[in-house]
């Protein structure tokens, strides 16, 4: 697969290991943030720490737009569903989402029309090929997906469609960012910055982090190799004492970031005071809303909806978990409670969150390789 | 699984404490496997009654039969490659054939929604006796019901199938040891992606069938080079490969180590996966199947296969080793690993 | 948010001109090109597809670059250590990351 093989290569990829080994200081704890779950799931899914020296602690940021997510969102959202004719539209990571009174799928069990979309296009078609019924697309995503919404509304508008609109959760990677920089227990070194948020917003929007809080940031790619060079990019600035903002994911982002897209978010979006964040409380300026220019087509104005607010239990330690305070495996649920299978909170809720990709990866693996070579072997 | 009286057991406590059947529960993962064996196995199975495979082995006198059934539930009816015609023979005659047993005659149940056209139920009749030649099965009769419209959808097909045991076979997962090899008859996700696909929600496109059929042939190959060296088979349906081998894990205690480049994957299952995010360990099968086999007799059960028509691409994918106990993980050329666990409920395709 | 895949324009839509059908793997979807208006991508060339939407197109140049800075690394390192050796000065200045 071409664009991606090459990024999988085992010897480069040992090879890029060693450099990274041969750049930490063994005296030294290194603690770095992937912000953006698809990092997290990468991380994972390759196996990566597992190449990594142990003294590389991967903490996994609040970028996964799922587990951020308050439930009472997702109950306003099925509120709209449960009216006739209404097909509620998703994506397939928003389905087992639980909210108060079971998930999306749960309710389409029910007898709700629930139906899981690849595109937000897809959610139009949709209305079109059902003009008896009125389609709902609930839309999630940080600025990686909403230009995507935005043209969607775009050509909705332009069509003149009236069985169509969306409900949008869309939130923005920088406040999330910022939110954990200004926790107080916060410790980190660095930041393997988000990749394809970057192909919208570009690197400048991350300057700050750099100049103002001295941490140096790399905008990384998403296969193993990516990931290791953004290491080792980050451990060389560490090692110079340096803190800029560095682009190894050249291949797709540019610096500036994508025009058209930004100028499509601009006209159909605009920032709400302030949304409530799973696990991080509320946060300013930190969401997206649908414009008045395209009332017509915003499910919080076409319908009613209950604006329910639903408070995770005490005992769930999500806040702690996505600033990187704890590990998935401190919270005291964690296990028990709290399974992907049965979610009491935020990170478990989707395959991306710390606590959900920990449990599926991690949980009970053997430490070391040589633990997976015991006796037995012929 | 052996079957003893079950008389003493409609009394029992069930362990099953979920409030009502959710549609986890049919989908052949965790949620599964608790109804059965919290509620289905306490009721009716002896309480002796060891892991649960994928037919029954009965003793009638002097001879032991093999004897499985299945509900083909799919939607749409009719896909690239086959049917529900194709899935309701091809199922049964596999679960037989991976406990050991030579599919000899099966049943049918239908239940029809009012209102099916006929040519559609016509067309699946045909497809199901056109399996059975080919599968050379007997179709020995069945039952019909039909429920109001909206009851189901379209069809769903109930098939019971009863086989012969082939001699030398003695597959548990009690006899698996470390160091035992994985063997796999070919690629995986075919089914599931073209199942996936045919639905057209997701408009995507691709050149690929299901890859339904009997793997009798290939499972009598692996038998008759391997003989007492073949300990445990598995055809990996619903699930995937991913949730047979994490049940055989659970079921044997040991661990079972899986190498990532040796499974076998056709590009455009693997286009698909990665377009949906998708893992192909977690897709169903219809036509493959899993065997353990000793590790003196791997490569020769391998070359069986790979001689054999329709065997040509199977793989020894991994191994069973003392670690990670009742886990499965899949490891990497440069040594990264993950664990992958059963799957809970069907595959959904993610953004994120 | 972040998963996407390379993909192979095969055919621009002649009558919806902001619509490509791009080719993963033997994989086929229509994908909208809204977001590449300022720098349409033409058949053959490779773009980042997310939730059917081409997000940047991909630069083969950049990727071989960043391949070839990869191969090179352990390999840089022996040549810095052996010009350090010749006392020259800010030879870290020179690595090709």
């Amino acid at each position: 697969m071409k664009f991606v093989d090459e990024f999988r290569d085992p010897e480069l990829i040992m090879k890029t290991a060693e450099e990274v080994r041969r750049l930490t200081d063994p005296q030294r704890q290194y603690r770095l943030m992937e912000v953006c779950g698809g990092h997290t799931h990468a991380i994972y899914r390759f196996g990566l720490k597992d190449v990594l020296p142990e003294n590389i602690d991967l903490i996994h940021g609040p970028g996964c737009p799922v587990c951020v997510l308050p439930m009472g969102r997702i109950d306003d959202g099925l509120s709209i569903a449960a009216q006739p004719k209404v097909i509620f539209a998703a994506f397939g990571d928003m389905m087992r989402v639980p909210g108060a009174h079971g998930s999306p799928l749960e309710h389409k069990a029910r007898g709700a029309d629930v139906r899981i979309v690849y595109s937000p296009t897809d959610a139009i078609k949709l209305a079109k090929a059902n003009p008896d019924k009125h389609v709902m697309f609930f839309a999630i995503g940080f600025e990686t997906t909403a230009p995507s919404t935005a043209l969607t509304l775009q050509r909705a508008r332009a069509e003149g469609l009236q069985n169509f609109s969306v409900f949008c959760n869309h939130v923005t990677i920088i406040p999330a960012i910022r939110a954990i920089l200004d926790s107080p227990d916060m410790r980190l070194d660095g930041f393997i910055g988000p990749g394809h948020c970057s192909t919208v917003i570009g690197c400048r929007p991350y300057e700050w982090i750099a100049c103002d809080e001295g941490k140096p940031i790399v905008v990384c790619g998403f296969e193993p190799l990516d990931l290791l060079q953004s290491i080792v990019m980050l451990l060389r600035q560490l090692k110079k004492g340096e803190a800029k903002v560095e682009n190894q994911y050249k291949r797709v982002v540019p610096w500036e970031g994508n025009r058209a897209a930004l100028k499509a978010m601009n006209e159909v979006f605009q920032l709400r005071p302030y949304f409530e964040w799973r696990g991080l409380g509320f946060i300013s300026q930190s969401a997206l809303r649908i414009r008045d220019s395209y009332a017509q087509w915003d499910a919080e104005r076409r319908f009613n909806i209950p604006g329910i607010r639903i408070t995770d239990p005490k005992a769930a330690q999500c806040g702690e978990v996505l600033k990187g305070v704890l590990k998935p495996a401190q919270c005291k649920l964690f296990a028990r409670e709290c399974t992907p299978e049965s979610p009491v909170g935020a990170l478990m809720v989707s395959s991306e969150g710390s606590c959900a990709a920990f449990y599926n990866y991690e949980h009970r693996k053997p430490v070391t390789i040589s633990d997976v070579n015991l006796a037995g072997v012929v | 699984m052996s079957v003893t009286k079950t008389m003493e057991n409609f009394a029992a406590k069930i362990r099953f404490r979920e409030p009502q059947i959710e549609m986890a529960h049919g989908a052949g993962g965790k949620a599964s496997r608790r109804l059965v064996e919290g509620l289905f196995a306490p009721l009716l199975f002896g309480s002796n009654s060891g892991p649960l495979g994928d037919a029954a082995h009965i003793q009638i006198n002097d001879t032991r039969i093999a004897m499985t059934t299945d509900s083909f539930v799919v939607k749409p009816l009719s896909f690239p490659g086959g049917s529900i015609g194709e899935l309701a023979i091809n199922g049964t005659v596999n679960d037989l054939a991976v406990s050991g047993a030579r599919a000899e005659a099966i049943v049918v149940t239908f239940v029809l929604e009012a209102g099916l056209p006929t040519d559609i139920l016509e067309a699946e009749v045909r497809a199901m006796g056109k399996a059975a030649q080919q599968a050379d099965v007997v179709i020995a009769g069945g039952d019909t019901k039909v429920v109001e419209h909206g009851k189901a959808d379209h069809m769903y097909v109930t098939t019971t199938g009863i086989g012969r045991l082939i001699p030398g076979v003695d597959i548990a997962a009690s006899s698996v040891r470390p160091g035992d090899r994985v063997l796999l008859s070919g690629p995986i996700g075919d089914h599931g992606i073209t199942i996936l696909l045919a639905r057209g929600e997701l408009d995507l496109e691709a050149e690929l069938r299901s890859d339904t059929r009997s793997v009798f042939p290939l499972v009598q190959a692996v038998v008759s080079a391997a003989g007492a060296g073949v300990r445990w088979m598995r055809d990996p349906t619903r699930g995937g490969v991913a949730t047979s081998l994490n049940e055989l894990a659970r079921d044997c205690g040991y661990g079972i180590v899986l190498f990532e480049e040796k499974i076998p994957l056709r590009d455009t299952v693997r286009g698909a996966c990665e377009l949906l995010g998708l893992d192909p360990l977690h897709i169903a099968n219809e036509g493959q199947f899993l065997a353990i086999v000793s590790a003196e007799l791997a490569d020769v059960a391998l070359r069986a296969v790979r001689e054999a028509p329709g065997g040509s691409e199977a793989e020894i994918i991994g191994e069973v080793r003392e670690q990670p106990a009742g886990a499965v993980l899949v490891t990497t050329l440069y040594g990264g690993m993950r664990l992958v666990d059963m799957l809970v409920g069907d595959p959904l395709p993610r953004i994120c | 948010m972040c998963l996407a895949i390379p993909g192979k324009i095969v055919e621009i839509s002649s009558d919806v001109t902001h619509s490509a059908l791009v080719d993963v793997m033997g994989v086929r979807r229509r994908v909208d090109l809204g977001l590449l208006q300022e720098d349409r991508p033409k058949p053959g060339d490779w773009v980042l597809i997310h939730v059917g939407f081409a997000m940047s197109k991909i630069s083969e140049e950049e990727a071989l670059d960043q391949m070839h800075t990869l191969q090179m690394l352990g390999e840089s390192e022996a040549v810095i250590e052996e010009v350090r050796g010749y006392g020259l000065e800010d030879v870290e200045e020179k690595r090709i990351i």
